[in-house]
């Protein structure tokens, strides 16, 4: 099976930010994902969809080390942000999580006031400029300011799931990253607060690169620029091993796949 | 030939109790029996309690007391001589155990909350499974070893360091040799709880933190222990109230004497080793010497009782917290 497609020629002079080679995962002795070669571009919203249990958020986790936390995960081939190789051990993790930011499934808020959420990971960074300021135009840019501007002080899960994720967004902004990974961001929430996620994530893309797991064919065609399918490798399917199918420009892998597997899965005739 | 006849005879017996009927019958008279056991603690702890509060009645109506300079008097003679009366002010027996539950926790709480963050956010599983059941024993030793253990070990030296090197008094009985082994005796406690609620905190919570780039030290004193507080604060509450409680221990290493120190190198006497004293001697029962160890009894159950209210109003808020 071909797994390393690239996007195609046209687009090849955009820059990259994130980038695998030759890319493996394993937890204990289980292989995870197999052989992952992909470039994510710069200030694009890239998605990863496949059926579950194929490795998106594996594959996603590997570009902040958060995979680290996890006992028994291990990696084998390269991961690169911008030109520095993730898992060599000279880099610390942490100065690379406040690069590459993180949204999760779940909302997540800390039981602690909004203004605190945001202001924490400025705080550990050592941030000196005015913290008010940094607060407001972290909450402006994810869309949450005119609703909280008058509890700022109140407790965050007081707070709706859809504002907590936004919160969630915020704080992720409050650290300066390049980059936004989100793992199935919106999967917890009502279709409304879904699109509002999607319009954030829309207006983040000018300073921010995002990559996105979704379960969610249409928001993968309404959102991303890019998308990966990843599945498991039918050459050994009890083994579940995940693999990177097809990566192009979304309009190609939603209108004219190449791969047959790939079709099957977004019209929904997979299994 | 006699084994299957039985086990048929236990086959029979067993589905005549399973059949429905019956089923409902065991019901009930469990439920009734279980009931029993619910009644008779309660019935127990209210005879305790009461037999307590009458016999310090019984105490406070004498015209010798006065439950007024009983908790403001400064001497506690409770024998008289030819020379003096006796005296009832239970304030030296109250600041004896207050000195001891405060040094104690000293010791005991900034341990404890360091053990269980290395515990909970650090050790690795093995370490863990390891350490745990260490803590554990040493919450099983009895607690008079801990009070020879003062005597023969920390006290002598205390004695090397503080008197032959420094030149300061060190009383044989002391109150912080005392308030070292039973800050030690409660790590274990402190630790176990407060490790309990620090696991409680949600995993995301904690990748939510590393995810903004916080170290593991950030994570666990910056996110896990302040979400986890309640708790916490409930297992210091609690390791309090068992220094206040603690008896061998402390009348063995402590001694007896009822004094109005702030000096942890004297000897003091606390409300439980009063106990003891006149427990082990013998007061004849309904003389006002007997009478006034249910008084200083009542005294202890009341501060302990309102500690462990106020420690089980944290749980109740930590539990509620993640819902
Ligand atoms: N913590 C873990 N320990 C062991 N195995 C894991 C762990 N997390 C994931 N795996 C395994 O790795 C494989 C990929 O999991 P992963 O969570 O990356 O898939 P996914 O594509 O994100 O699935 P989903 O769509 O359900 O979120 C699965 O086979 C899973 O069982
Ligand atoms: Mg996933």
């Amino acid at each position: 099976m071909e797994a390393n497609i690239l996007p195609s020629v046209k687009t090849q002079n955009e820059e990259i930010i994130l980038s695998t080679k030759n890319a493996s995962f394993f937890y204990h002795d289980k292989t995870a994902v197999k052989n992952v070669t992909l470039n994510i571009k710069k200030n694009k919203i890239t998605s990863f969809i496949g059926p579950s249990g194929c490795g998106k958020s594996t594959l996603l986790r590997s570009f902040n080390r958060m995979n680290d936390l996890i006992p028994g995960a291990s990696v084998e081939g390269d991961v690169y942000y911008k030109d520095q190789n993730l898992y060599k051990s000279s880099i610390d993790p942490v100065k690379i999580r406040q690069q590459v930011g993180m949204v999760f499934q779940k909302p997540n808020p800390f039981p602690k006031s909004i203004y605190e959420n945001i202001a924490f990971g400025p705080k550990i960074n050592q941030f000196q400029g005015n913290m008010d300021e940094l607060v407001e135009s972290c909450l402006m840019k994810a869309a949450l300011w005119d609703e909280v501007k008058d509890k700022l002080n109140e407790s965050a899960y007081a707070l709706s799931g859809g504002q907590q994720q936004r919160l969630c967004i915020a704080r992720a902004l409050a650290v300066f990253p390049d980059v936004l990974l989100m793992d199935e961001p919106a999967s917890a929430l009502d279709p409304i607060a879904t699109l509002r996620i999607e319009d954030l994530m829309n207006d983040l893309k000018e300073e921010y690169t995002i990559v996105v797991v979704t379960h969610n064919m249409q928001q993968a065609s309404r959102v991303s620029d890019y998308t990966a399918f990843m599945s498991i490798d039918r050459d050994r399917i009890d083994e579940r091993i995940g693999v990177l199918v097809e990566y192009d420009e979304t309009i190609k892998i939603f209108t004219n796949p190449k791969n047959k597997e790939t079709e099957d899965y977004i019209t929904g005739r997979f299994g | 030939m006699n084994m299957v006849s039985n086990k048929k005879r236990i086959k029979n017996l067993l589905s005549f109790f399973h059949s429905t009927g019956m089923n409902d019958f065991n019901e009930k008279v469990m439920k009734v029996l279980l009931f029993g056991c619910g009644v008779f603690s309660i019935l127990i702890t209210v005879g305790i309690i009461i037999s307590l509060f009458s016999e310090a009645i019984a105490f406070f109506a004498r015209p010798e007391v006065n439950l007024f300079t009983f908790f403001t008097g400064t001497t506690w003679r409770p024998l008289s001589s030819n020379i003096v009366p006796e005296n009832f002010g239970v304030r030296p027996l109250i600041r004896g155990t207050l000195m001891i539950a405060i040094m104690s926790g000293a010791i005991a709480i900034p341990l404890g909350l360091g053990s269980a963050i290395y515990l909970s956010e650090y050790a690795s599983d093995r370490v863990r499974n390891i350490i745990k059941p260490l803590l554990e024993i040493l919450a099983g030793i009895p607690t008079v070893v801990y009070g020879y253990f003062a005597l023969s070990f920390i006290t002598p030296l205390l004695k090397t360091v503080l008197e032959e090197n420094l030149g300061i008094d060190v009383n044989f009985f002391n109150a912080l040799s005392a308030s070292i082994v039973v800050g030690v005796m409660i790590i274990p406690m402190v630790a176990s709880i407060s490790e309990d609620a620090m696991r409680a905190v949600p995993r995301s919570l904690r990748e939510g933190a590393y995810a903004l780039g916080a170290t593991k030290f950030e994570v666990s004193t910056k996110i896990v222990v302040p979400a986890a507080l309640s708790g916490i604060i409930a297992a210091f509450i609690l390791g309090i109230s068992r220094a206040i409680g603690e008896t061998m221990a402390v009348s063995i290493a402590a001694g007896s004497t009822p004094r109005m120190t702030m000096n942890p190198l004297d000897s003091v006497q606390t409300m439980t080793s009063f106990i003891v004293q006149v427990s082990f001697g013998d007061a004849p029962s309904g003389s006002i010497n007997g009478q006034s160890i249910f008084a200083v009894g009542a005294t202890l159950f009341a501060m302990t009782f309102i500690m462990n209210i106020i420690s089980q109003t944290f749980i109740k808020r930590f539990r509620e917290a993640y819902d």
